[in-house]
């Protein structure tokens, strides 16, 4: 290891706090197979009875398109966890679909990472 | 009504895009979002995400009252590669007492660009140690700020006491093209670890 245990004070001060409102609805749940960039859509245009909060209405607004989690919780000003739980209601009522991320030990698929590199390049 | 745990089988939707992310770690202010913005289609956006402790007092046969939470501050930018696949840059908190909740983050990163301050090079010591544990591919960007002494790449290879492997890409980060070269070295890397010609 480098440098000692590579713990000092900060003196910027905490940059968390504690959070504890979603505590016992994250998982397991609605939202529980979520990652943060699992990407999600709408899959279809009316609201089913899923959408109980206004958040819920929001989110569908916002995945007409392809978004991932981490967008959606940015866009709504919510933290990941809580947008996890409102999907996985939106999810289990099926208003809206989503697609995992790839998982890193499935991705030898030269193909992808050949084209992410092309697309990094076209940048 | 509620349908808990029997979630439909996500995987099975190739007609929606599927994303792959890139973490961006480094010391406090070392250029970390700084180099997100420079390569992001979109202004980095920012969001929270609650991070469970681990070990830090908690019981494995606890209930959750018991588990002690954070909340972690992310910024992140986008890249589409394509129609069907987009790149999501999450750029880590700097501090490094929470080294100990990137495990969660770090879970299905393609690898990783450690953000190294030549002021300051130690800073990225709990980063790179990170990785190298959980054997996430990772590339170090030196990131020169005005003034700062010009280390060379093996210089600062040598300080950091980094392998062979390991691309070494000084820059700036306010710069587009030091981020794509970052990242292409970084990419460059993991191809190269998962190719078994190359490993033997
Ligand atoms: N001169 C110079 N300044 C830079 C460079 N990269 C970043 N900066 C500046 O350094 C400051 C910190 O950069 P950030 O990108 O916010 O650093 P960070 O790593 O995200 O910081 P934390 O998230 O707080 O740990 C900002 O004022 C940047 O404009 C660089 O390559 N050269
Ligand atoms: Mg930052």
């Amino acid at each position: 290891m480098r440098g000692g245990t590579g713990v000092r004070a900060d003196p910027a001060g905490p940059l968390v706090r504690p959070y504890a409102v979603t505590r016992g609805r994250t998982r397991p749940g609605p939202g529980a197979g979520l990652d943060m960039i699992s990407v999600v859509v709408a899959v279809r245009d009316r609201a089913g009875g899923a959408v109980r909060q206004p958040e819920h209405a929001r989110i569908l607004r916002i995945c007409r398109r392809p978004v991932s989690v981490a967008e959606l919780a940015a866009r709504l000003d919510l933290p990941i966890t809580v947008v996890k739980v409102l999907v996985g209601d939106l999810i289990a009522g099926g208003d809206v679909a989503a697609r995992a991320p790839l998982p890193a030990a499935d991705l030898p698929e030269s193909n992808l990472l050949q084209a992410v590199l092309d697309g990094i390049r076209r940048l | 009504m509620a349908s808990d745990g029997s979630e439909p089988d996500t995987r099975e939707r190739p007609d929606i895009p599927v994303a792959l992310k890139i973490l961006v770690a480094g010391g406090f202010g070392a250029g970390k979002t700084t180099l997100v913005g420079s390569v992001s289609e979109i202004t980095p956006l920012s969001t929270e995400e609650v991070m469970t402790e681990a070990g830090a007092g908690v019981d494995d046969t606890a209930g959750v009252e018991d588990k002690s939470t954070t909340t972690v501050a992310l910024d992140f930018g986008r890249i589409t590669i394509a129609d069907e696949v987009v790149l999501y840059l999450f750029g880590t908190p700097g501090q490094d007492r929470f080294w100990f909740l990137w495990d969660e983050l770090a879970e299905g990163a393609l690898g990783a660009v450690v953000v190294a301050d030549t002021r300051r090079l130690d800073s990225c010591f709990p980063a790179v140690d990170f990785f190298e544990r959980r054997r996430i591919p990772f590339a170090l960007a030196v990131n020169r700020f005005d003034g700062a002494s010009r280390y060379s790449a093996e210089e600062v290879r040598e300080a950091v006491d980094l392998g062979p492997d390991v691309p070494v890409v000084p820059g700036d980060a306010r710069l587009r093209e030091s981020g794509k070269e970052v990242l292409v070295a970084l990419v460059e890397h993991v191809i190269r670890r998962r190719s078994p010609a190359m490993s033997g």
